[in-house]
């Protein structure tokens, strides 16, 4: 089988790759565009650490064939901070300690700003149904969703004094 | 002492300084690194789970172009090393067979060859044309036919050690059996007026680490080795494939990766050997990663259980009499912690007549690891569900009996020593005056309350600190960071020299780069590591004084430090303060270099408790339950960074409620195992469960010069029993099996 020309935009930049047919999205962010901020837990979607945005939706990479990005938009973890403006969940993440290992922190950055870019008021049960695709075995999750409920409150704040 | 110290920065929440590169996906996990010229390596696994191995043809796979080195366990050394750890000893024969088998695969997944090859794809199709021929063995799958007569023995030459018991057969699945006793167990028992005794289960369970195993090594004609590797101790990497390969530990070092965490499951070697010796054979880099199937199936998991728990007391809750026999899975090597549950098993209590035996019984299932306080959750599931029915059958308030029975500072340890401050009662007060023990509950629901213990471990480390020019400082120690171990480093280095937290810069390093350290387990290494961390820098602050003395051309016992400051005592009074800053500029002038180098073997770290509340609620027609709130109480000694005790506690309380609720190994009557994905070995995810409230309760650890005690391992244990007490409340049936799952909960129901 010959392999593929993907051309496709990440993280806001155009950029180009050649894959074979059957890798996934994952593996080529990883492997060869070196965007390994994307984690592999399990290879099956079952714990959410390789979740990027493709087309502004949340999907677990190492489900999506490599292919699937030819002519999308992709947003892996390095593209979630602007600049030195880390995006509030990340700032969040940091003050309220909601990371231990690290290693499903991308993950659940990506999902929640994700989340956070469809609804800056969600409740405690909204944030933890959001969330429930990615695991965390450190954290418990309490400190990640006070984090993603504090997040959401800057980002209503910031909202408001552009509006005022 | 310590208690009366006031703190600066000690108890504050900074941001950890590796944070940032965690929130950005910039963080080097162990799958992380590659080198130019890299192979990839494939495991090929035994589909049995026991069999002899007749034959292995590997000539197929090393005919595969793209591939560059095929091994089996004939390139692995039989070995009879040890490696020392602390009192313990690790056998490195067991760790070499299992990371690679000689002659009998001694359960499913066990590793039987590896191959590395140009490309993962090559490599995993390559070991599919490797022919093994096995000779396939009864499977023994449970320690009751482990111990059943005529059982099928997993090693020929396995004698029992400890005190097998008199007529124990002279082939056996046995590794293990210890007691122990005092008292006169009969006269305790005839002395009670109620006894409750029952046969409690726990199913093995996985540290559910979320980044899996992944190594990359580098073999140089020279015999110089490097290993990059995600790993709980570096030190025990480099010693233990040294020590399997017969190699001198000096010719390999060792760098540790950022961990996605461990929790026990990365402290033994299983890929680090064999991509050592692929890349000999390649004369290449091999990097090896191991996938979820491997980890379920190959690596780490806890112990199965089997404890039958028997316990008497007075009518007014005086316990006066404890027998138990504790039966744990070891997996496929001896190795299980059931001498340390023998030891935790009523360590909370003081009861003067007990009989305590436990055995280490191989299984055909993968060699267990350590697990977050190693055999005390299973333990003190058994004691704190046959307390919970002492205290409901006498009709008393169940902390109140616990209070009854607490052991205090001068009580004898069951295992021996006596203990020093403890704080079990402050934490059952604590859970007493806590608003959650009174709060109406709901319909449907229950309320569970139960105790946990666990030693906590000290052991060796090394750290060390050194000035800049600028007064600012770095910290290197050589303990990986899993859960923020390096911003508690630095904030000491703070609290000793005065320097803001953001200025110490914490590091950690490779095995070549720092002295020895033990393995960050044992919840050691704020405590231990820590107090090697604070000698280093009151090591630097001597110097400092010293050249403060130098400076101001007076004896050094004229000088004092003072936050931050080195400040002029009797005799040289008309000096003005100096600055560490001041001081670090003047530093090559003054003598050069400032390093403080600390090394301590750090003593048993004084005791852990804990106690949960948990609230339940269960749905009778379906037997699907949720925890719908629940309050972790613990003694933590002295917090250095609340927030990621807190932290512990939280993630430690979520593990313990999902081995209660919903993990188990689950095997086919073959010995496959049927479960080896996180989709149907269901872990906690953030929508099955409440807020975890935390209450720290601070009895100073006189050992540590802050008062600090482990904190990581204790929150595991009391949640079993403290969520199978709460169903018990919300059904009315007192179950002894876990995991409480939906089907189970509801056959005892309809049954009830
Ligand atoms: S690696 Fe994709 S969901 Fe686990
Ligand atoms: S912080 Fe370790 S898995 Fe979430």
């Amino acid at each position: 089988m010959s392999t593929i020309h993907v051309r496709t935009t990440v993280n806001g930049e155009p950029t180009e790759f050649l894959c074979e047919p059957a890798e996934t999205l994952l593996d080529a962010l990883r492997n060869r565009l070196g965007l390994t901020g994307t984690k592999e837990g399990c290879g099956t979607g079952d714990c959410g650490s390789c979740s990027v945005l493709l087309e502004g939706r949340l999907v677990p990479s190492c489900l999506v064939l490599a292919a699937e990005a030819i002519d999308r938009e992709v947003l892996t973890v390095e593209g979630v901070a602007v600049g030195d403006a880390l995006h509030p969940v990340q700032q969040a993440f940091l003050e309220q300690a909601a990371l231990q290992c690290g290693i499903c922190t991308p993950g659940l950055v990506v999902a929640a700003k994700s989340l956070l870019d469809r609804n800056t008021n969600p409740t405690e049960q909204e944030v933890r149904f959001w969330l429930a695709g990615n695991l965390c075995r450190c954290t418990g999750y309490d400190k990640i969703v006070r984090a993603v409920m504090d997040a959401a409150e800057v980002m209503r704040n910031e909202t408001s004094e552009v509006r005022a | 002492m310590s208690a009366e110290r006031t703190f600066e920065y000690i108890g504050t929440r900074p941001i950890r300084h590796d944070g940032l590169d965690k929130v950005t996906g910039r963080a080097n996990y162990g799958a992380d690194f590659t080198l130019p010229g890299m192979l990839h390596g494939h495991v090929l696994r035994s589909p049995h789970a026991h069999a002899r191995i007749v034959s292995i043809d590997t000539s197929a796979a090393e005919a595969t172009p793209g591939v560059k080195a095929v091994i089996t366990g004939k390139d692995i050394p039989k070995t009879n090393a040890k490696l020392s750890l602390g009192e313990a000893a690790m056998e490195l024969g067991p760790m070499g067979d299992n990371a690679l088998a000689h002659d009998k695969a001694l359960y499913e997944g066990h590793a039987v060859a590896a191959v590395a090859a140009t490309s993962p794809e090559i490599a995993r199709e390559a070991a599919e044309k490797i022919v093994v021929v096995y000779e396939v063995l009864k499977p023994v799958m449970t320690v009751d036919q482990a111990l059943a007569p005529g059982a099928t023995i997993l090693h020929d030459d396995l004698v029992t050690k400890g005190k097998p018991l008199a007529d124990a057969p002279k082939h056996t699945n046995v590794a293990l059996r210890m007691e122990l006793k005092r008292g006169d167990l009969e006269a305790g028992f005839a002395a009670a007026d109620l006894i409750v005794e029952r046969t409690f289960t726990t199913p093995m369970v996985h540290q559910g680490y979320i980044e899996p195993h992944a190594c990359v090594a580098r073999y140089g004609e020279d015999g110089q080795v490097l290993v990059w590797t995600t790993t709980q101790g570096h030190f025990i990497v480099r010693d233990a494939s040294a020590g399997i390969l017969g190699i001198d530990a000096a010719k390999v070092k060792v760098v540790p990766s950022e961990i996605g965490g461990g929790f026990g499951g990365k402290i033994p070697v299983y890929l680090e050997p064999l991509a050592i010796v692929l890349s000999r054979k390649a004369h290449r880099p091999v990097k090896m990663v191991m996938s979820r199937d491997d980890v379920f199936r190959a690596s780490g998991p806890t112990s199965g259980t089997k404890v039958r728990m028997k316990i008497g007391a007075k009518k007014d809750g005086t316990l006066v009499a404890a027998s138990a026999s504790l039966y744990y899975e070891a997996g496929a090597y001896p190795g299980s912690p059931a001498g340390a549950g023998a030891m935790c098993v009523i360590a909370p209590y003081t009861i003067p007549n007990f009989m305590i035996e436990a055995y280490d019984i191989v299984v055909n299932r993968p060699k267990v690891a350590a697990y977050r306080a190693p055999g005390s959750p299973a333990a003190m599931f058994a004691t704190e569900s046959v307390i919970d029915e002492i205290a409901q059958k006498l009709g008393m308030d169940p902390i109140d009996l616990r209070l009854k029975n607490a052991a205090q500072e001068g009580d004898s340890a069951p295992y021996g020593p006596k203990y020093g401050p403890i704080g079990l009662k402050q934490v059952l007060e604590a859970t007493k005056a806590h608003p959650h023990w009174k709060a109406p509950l709901g319909p449907n629901q229950g309320r569970g309350v139960a105790c946990g213990f666990w030693f906590n471990a000290g052991l060796n480390s090394t750290a060390t600190v050194s000035l800049s020019a600028d007064g600012s400082a770095t910290v290197v120690t050589g303990n990986p960071d899993i859960g923020g171990t390096r911003v508690a480093q630095a904030m000491m280095v703070s609290e000793e020299l005065g320097i803001p937290v953001e200025r110490v810069r914490p590091t950690v390093a490779d095995t070549d780069s720092i002295g020895y350290n033990d393995l960050t387990g044992g919840s050691r290494v704020c405590y231990a590591t820590g107090m090697a961390v604070i000698k280093a820098a009151q090591d630097a602050r001597d110097q400092l004084c010293a050249r403060a003395a130098k400076i101001w051309d007076v004896d050094p016992s004229c000088v004092a430090w003072e936050r931050g400051r080195a400040i002029p005592l009797n005799g040289a009074s008309d000096k003005e303060p100096l600055t560490v800053s001041a001081l670090a500029a003047k530093m090559t002038a003054t003598g050069g270099p400032i390093v403080g180098r600390g090394a301590v073997s750090a003593p048993m770290a004084g005791p852990g408790f804990a106690t949960n509340i948990c609230d339940i609620e269960v749905d009778k027609e379906t037997g699907v339950s949720r925890v719908v709130r629940y309050t972790a109480i613990q003694d933590v000694g002295k917090a250095v960074h609340p927030s990621y005790v807190e932290g512990q506690m939280q993630g430690g309380a979520v593990q313990g409620i999902g081995w209660a609720l919903n993990e188990e190994y689950i095997y086919d009557e073959a010995g496959h195992l049927e479960n080896a994905g996180f989709l149907d070995y269901r872990m906690p995810v953030a929508s099955d469960l409440p807020m975890i409230d935390t209450v720290l309760i601070e009895v100073a650890n006189p050992l540590h010069p802050y008062g600090v005690r482990g904190v990581g391992e204790v929150p595991i244990v009391p949640p079993l029993a403290a969520v199978a007490n709460a169903m018990a409340g919300a059904t009315g049936v007192r179950f002894t099996d876990l995991p409480l799952s939906p089907p189970r909960v509801l056959k005892a129901l309809s049954g009830a």
